[in-house]
């Protein structure tokens, strides 16, 4: 079931001061964050994040369409890298 | 003969039945187009009049996104998805299931027929 949108887009509060703090620095600074579960409002459009993926941070640049999406979506958590037969089959 | 939306009506049909075979119409929304144009969703589709006819082209014409723009339209966002690199739009590129549902078995209707691997043990018989 979808988010009553009475409660508006969740941020966790952590990331909106980190957001606010770049925000007015007006220098480009990356954002770390573990926060993959925080929509992406408006004013991230423009920020690069760096979400964690469980290992490794993640760059994302944030542009127009993303918003509405949360950071998480960007930063895979699983890496493919082939079936074992494969590498068998191609020698 | 109806034509609508460039697509043919069957004609033996009830209306409210043969706007479905256009694509974006469904029941629901066959009986809201009879409802606005003031036509008994039980009329067989060659016994409308042209009048009535051409009163169903303009509602869905003003009212519904149907056939090659909804197609279109379809296509779009899922461009968009590719585009920003998300979850989903990573799904679709590798023509995976979209809605998280599970690969390990079954999926056959994303990943296309099975293919047989090379070297892989068949299941002991008993």
């Amino acid at each position: 079931m979808a988010r009553s949108l009475k409660k508006g887009p969740f941020v966790d509060p952590s990331l909106q001061k980190k957001v606010d703090r770049v925000a007015g620095a007006s220098s480009k600074q990356v954002i770390r964050t573990w926060s993959r579960r925080s929509m992406i409002t408006p004013d991230f459009v423009g920020m690069t994040f760096h979400v964690h993926n469980g290992k490794l941070f993640m760059p994302v640049f944030v542009t127009e369409n993303m918003v509405g999406h949360r950071l998480g979506e960007f930063a895979p958590t699983r890496k493919f890298t082939g079936h074992a037969t494969d590498r068998k089959v191609k020698r | 003969m109806a034509r609508i939306a460039g697509v043919d009506l069957p004609r033996n049909k009830r209306i409210e039945i043969s706007l479905t075979y256009i694509f974006g119409v469904g029941r629901t929304s066959a009986t809201e187009i009879c409802e606005k144009a003031g036509i008994d969703g039980g009329t067989k589709t060659d016994q409308l009049s042209e009048s009535e006819a051409i009163k169903i082209r303009e509602i869905i014409e003003s009212d519904y996104k149907v056939e090659g723009d909804l197609r279109r339209e379809l296509t779009q966002n899922i461009k968009v998805l590719m585009d920003i690199g998300c979850y989903r739009g990573l799904r679709y590129r590798r023509n995976l299931p979209v809605r998280g549902q599970r690969t390990h078995t079954n999926a056959r209707t994303r990943k296309g027929p099975a293919k047989s691997v090379a070297g892989k043990k068949l299941a002991p018989r008993k």
